[in-house]
């Protein structure tokens, strides 16, 4: 490859995600649910009712996950509800027929989670600590950033299966259906462990409890279990619903599948 | 680099389950010429022009774009299109989608240029959302032709525009086709057809039924109803030279024919007293059965 078509390859990879952010901050229905819901909620249960409502440690355990909360709403919804919408629209079909890398499209999602999701982690950082009082070394700051953003990954990939076998406005209910219910049972509002045994047993499956559990451990507020296990999971997890989401993907197409007899010919 | 056709169709077939959307089809696209692809909804256009845009597998037969694969880099990068049922974000601007999509090409044309060609100068800083549905079009246009490319495919560049608007966007089309791109239009409409392209070809049933320059199409789809009153039978017409369908309607005869002057005087030799007699023009899908019909009839088709 010449340094000419690297550089052009480069720039499609660049615009295609600067535009892919711009494109979602301009849409209020996208930008207030994922940028400021996990910062209102944190506002409200972390810094105003955490220490005195819950426990002194409230707070801290609260800044953990609801950061992991705030990565996994512009990562679900910029694949599962953004990608079945551009599919419906048909952008994305008339952008397959242009030398578009594949590559470029889906990455420019993956740098619109991160940078979304970094947003959210420094506006919860900042509430916690000059809002709560929050106490962590230095290292525990970048390290709990990094774990948490490093969520993209999984959820980004379980927003890419979503958006694989849903379509337009389906896709963004079942994103929700995924969204709130997993938050809520993998202990992203409230810890699991006040919840019936049973319960508990159901978060182990859920990616965002591991991914929860990993950024708990930097803070010394996790379950106990091994890192491994929840690194191991996580990986096993990306990677099945990766061959979920091209499986969608092969069966469906990105968007011819609308030519069926009774759509058009 | 020597290239015998710009684009090919090679005896494809094409299956939805156990719909057949195209069925053996040979079409050519020459060098230069804006060829349309004339047919009622169903009849497999779509299907063509995304086997030819890569965007579907062929299963049955070849395709080809200047010599190669419809999918290959190469023929990605001097290829634009307009698809059907295609829009682009609401919430970017007119000239972001155009930056964008220019990216996408080795050599794009200057954002200026585009904005002139599709007549969509000073609308360049409003959101696509914002936009009405002939400037959307045009927008789209601009984005088919950010590469420069040698082959455009427009796939109903006008369909759900009112007249004006659909007039309005054919002046791009023929200011576009005298820069010599070769195009590629679908379009259910004839007169669009007749308007915009060197050559027709029309497809029926995923059938290619007919082909040649648009005055020879239109002298064969002029198909006209006849409606009388009158005692001559539906099976006594059925036979008269012409005649594609006939029926019987309440206490009136309508007969569907490609020349309305043989049946009417075939009707008066058999009946001095019919009456209440009109002769009017069909609309575009009886004429697509009269040309069906026709293409049975042994008579060669071009």
């Amino acid at each position: 490859m010449t340094a000419a078509t690297r550089a052009h390859r480069w720039r499609i990879y660049v615009l295609e995600a600067r535009y892919q952010f711009l494109m979602v901050l301009r849409e209020p229905a996208f930008a207030i649910p994922t940028l400021l819901f996990p910062l209102i909620f944190y506002l409200f249960f972390g810094v105003v009712l955490g220490a005195r409502s819950f426990s002194a440690a409230a707070p801290t355990y609260m800044l953990a996950t609801y950061s992991v909360f705030g990565v996994m709403g512009p990562s679900l919804f910029g694949f599962g509800a953004g990608l079945a919408m551009e599919r419906d629209s048909g952008v994305l079909l008339l952008k397959r027929t242009t030398p578009m890398p594949a590559a470029a499209y889906l990455l420019a999602k993956v740098a619109m989670a991160i940078a979304f999701g970094a947003a959210v982690i420094l506006g919860i950082f900042l509430l916690g600590a000059h809002g709560a009082g929050v106490v962590l070394y230095r290292w525990q700051w970048f390290a709990l950033a990094g774990v948490v953003l490093a969520g993209v990954i999984p959820f980004c990939a379980l927003g890419l299966a979503v958006g694989a076998w849903s379509r337009g406005r389906g896709a963004v209910a079942i994103t929700n259906l995924v969204f709130l219910p997993m938050a809520m049972l993998s202990g992203l509002w409230i810890p699991i462990t006040i919840f019936p045994a049973a319960l508990q047993d159901v978060a182990n499956a859920l990616p965002a409890y591991h991914q929860a559990q990993l950024a708990l451990k930097i803070i010394d507020m996790d379950g106990g279990q091994a890192t491994l296990l929840h690194v191991a999971v996580l990986g096993v997890q990306s990677l099945a619903l990766l061959a979920v989401a091209a499986f969608g993907f092969r069966r469906a197409g990105t968007g011819a599948v609308s030519m069926r007899p009774g759509g058009t010919s | 680099m020597s290239e015998p056709d710009i684009a090919r169709l090679s005896g494809v077939t094409h299956r939805y389950g156990s719909v057949v959307a195209l069925e053996e089809v040979d079409l050519e696209v020459r060098r230069g010429e804006v060829l349309a692809v004339l047919g009622p909804n169903g009849a497999g256009k779509t299907t063509a022009i995304h086997l030819l845009l890569g965007s579907l597998p062929v299963q049955t037969g070849k395709a080809t774009v200047f010599g190669q694969r419809p999918d290959a880099p190469g023929v990605r990068a001097r290829r634009g299109a307009m698809l059907q049922i295609s829009g682009v974000p609401d919430t970017l601007t007119v000239s972001e989608h155009i930056d964008l999509f220019r990216a996408y090409y080795p050599t794009p044309l200057a954002a200026a240029d585009l904005l002139a060609m599709a007549g969509i100068e000073g609308i360049e800083g409003r959101r696509f959302g914002k936009l009405s549905g002939g400037q959307k079009q045009r927008v789209m246009f601009a984005l088919a032709l950010c590469g420069d490319p040698h082959l455009v495919f427009l796939d109903e560049p006008t369909a759900g525009l009112d007249v004006e608007v659909r007039r309005g966007l054919w002046e791009e089309i023929r200011r576009h086709r005298e820069s010599g791109r070769t195009t590629v239009l679908t379009t259910h409409y004839l007169e669009e057809a007749d308007a915009l392209a060197d050559r027709i070809v029309v497809l029926h049933r995923g059938r290619v039924i007919a082909e040649g320059a648009p005055s020879t199409i239109k002298s064969r789809t002029a198909a006209r109803r006849v409606r009388c009153v009158t005692r001559v039978t539906v099976d006594a017409v059925a036979s008269v030279p012409g005649v594609v369908r006939s029926e019987t309607r309440g206490q009136h005869l309508e007969v569907l024919t490609s020349r309305p002057e043989a049946l009417v005087r075939e009707l008066f030799d058999r009946d001095p007293d019919l009456h209440d007699l009109t002769v009017v023009g069909a609309g575009l899908e009886e004429a697509f059965l009269a040309l069906t019909r026709e293409s049975d009839e042994p008579e060669p088709v071009r």
